[in-house]
């Protein structure tokens, strides 16, 4: 493919073509202005494809659950893909993607697409492209579309608010309970999987999390626990009959939809007006000028500020 | 914005499972700030291709040490050829003799890389290539 045409691949999606997907999905991960043409043609403020988020601490079983997870929709007649991030090195910015691994005997079925991500210097547990990656994906006719995350810790939540709902992997043996109690991942998940119950620990582990549910924000619905173990099979059956009640009807998806599509905004918004802004201290100034300028004491950063608003034609505040 | 990373999947085809050297060289190219792909040992050709596809890949390198290069890399080659991605660059690794290595040029292999070899060729190599590609305009 000589140059990149968006417009022709977001037909390529469309159709089902698993190689114009696939650059498609470079192309949103790229970033730039064919990624918001190749968007906006495949914009579906309401897909009928869901997005589940999958996250949980680094070797929770994640990549292993998305496995049998491929496998259990494919028994259903239904055509899985999966966005699986790894984190990028903050110093070299090369990453060693290796979700897939655990998910390659699914490799050659037409029916699933499995697609690795480096975070590339997004926080979050995410990379910044992912909700769109995922919606791609959803508009190339793959659903359920899973989205794994990076390994996180006690902040990194961004999937809740990109996916239609979230599983959250726990294992025995991560900590005390004063770790659950200041995680922030203990927020999230509609459900929340206790994975490795063959591992000794299980029942403190159990113990742990059902206590800090009865801590769940009042109006928010409880999440549902199961345990299992990928590895031996154990409680897999149940795994899969909760998520998929809670995929089929057990949750508010316009509430979802609408705060994703707020986002979305919000977000497309800020990344415009940065570029926007930018621009006008460019074109205005010049960026290195303007340090010059600051060094010099001739202005502050925050006066540059103004101005550069004001010159976009809002009034200074 | 409109960031462009180099893509590699690495893989070892057939029944080899030493997997030191995969490993080492998929480090090297992450050190060098690329994204690579890590499919694993006990790859068939047709599993590697298809992986290839739906990741995107600007280059696939196989390792191979058991000595079945001549029938798993070229197929590796036809596997992808087949799949509309004759594109992807491929290159490889692993205990091949210096006679076999004209025959897997003519299948498709940009270059073959034998015991001795640094990791440091192989990035040099990727970096080279990928440039040559961007100005040729192959890949945008």
């Amino acid at each position: 493919m000589s140059a990149i045409d968006p417009v022709h691949l977001a037909g390529l999606v469309r159709r089902g073509d698993l190689r114009g997907l696939a650059r498609a999905l470079t192309v949103v991960e790229n970033g730039g202005p064919e990624a918001s043409v190749l968007m906006h043609k495949l914009y579906d403020p309401s897909p009928a494809s869901r997005s589940v988020g999958l996250t949980g601490p680094p070797g929770a079983g994640k990549s292993s659950l998305a496995d049998v997870l491929i496998a259990h929709w494919k028994s259903r007649g239904r055509r899985p893909g999966v966005i699986a991030v790894d984190p990028s090195s903050p110093f070299s910015g090369g990453a060693i993607l290796g979700d897939r691994l655990r998910m390659q005997r699914h490799a050659c079925d037409p029916d699933v697409f499995i697609r690795s991500m480096g975070s590339r210097g997004h926080i979050g547990g995410l990379a910044s492209s992912t909700a769109q990656a995922a919606e791609v994906l959803a508009a190339g006719g793959f659903d359920p579309v899973l989205i794994e995350t990076v390994g996180v810790g006690q902040g990194e939540i961004e999937v809740v608010s990109v996916a239609d709902l979230t599983v959250l992997v726990l294992v025995p043996g991560l900590g005390d309970d004063v770790q659950m109690m200041k995680a922030g991942i203990m927020e999230i998940g509609d459900l929340i999987v206790l994975n490795k119950a063959d591992r000794p620990g299980m029942d403190q582990l159990e113990t742990v999390v059902r206590a800090s549910l009865e801590f769940v924000r009042e109006g928010r619905p409880v999440p549902q626990v199961v345990k299992c173990s990928v590895a031996t099979g154990e409680g897999l059956e149940d795994l899969f009959s909760k998520l998929d009640d809670l995929l089929s009807s057990g949750r508010d998806f316009e509430a979802v939809r609408r705060g994703r599509v707020r986002e979305n905004l919000l977000r497309v918004a800020a990344e415009q007006g940065t570029r926007f802004a930018l621009e006008l201290l460019e074109r205005s100034y010049g960026i290195e000028k303007a340090v010059d300028m600051v060094l010099a004491g001739e202005t502050t950063p925050y006066e540059i500020g103004e101005r550069i608003a004001a010159l976009s034609g809002r009034a200074p505040v | 914005m409109g960031e462009r990373k180099i893509r590699i999947l690495i893989a070892k085809p057939g029944l080899d499972g030493h997997d030191r050297g995969a490993k080492y060289i998929a480090r090297a190219l992450r050190d060098a700030g690329m994204e690579v792909v890590y499919t694993g040992i006990r790859q068939t050709p047709e599993a590697i291709a298809a992986a290839a596809v739906q990741e995107d890949v600007d280059f696939v390198g196989l390792s191979l040490l058991s000595g079945a290069h001549n029938h798993l890399f070229p197929e590796v080659a036809r596997q992808l050829s087949a799949r509309g991605a004759s594109d992807i660059i491929l290159f490889g690794g692993g205990v091949i003799p210096d006679e076999d290595i004209p025959g897997l040029k003519t299948a498709g292999f940009r270059a073959i890389f034998t015991p001795g070899a640094s990791a440091s060729e192989v990035v040099e190599f990727v970096e080279k290539e990928f440039e040559a590609g961007a100005t040729a305009g192959t890949r945008a």
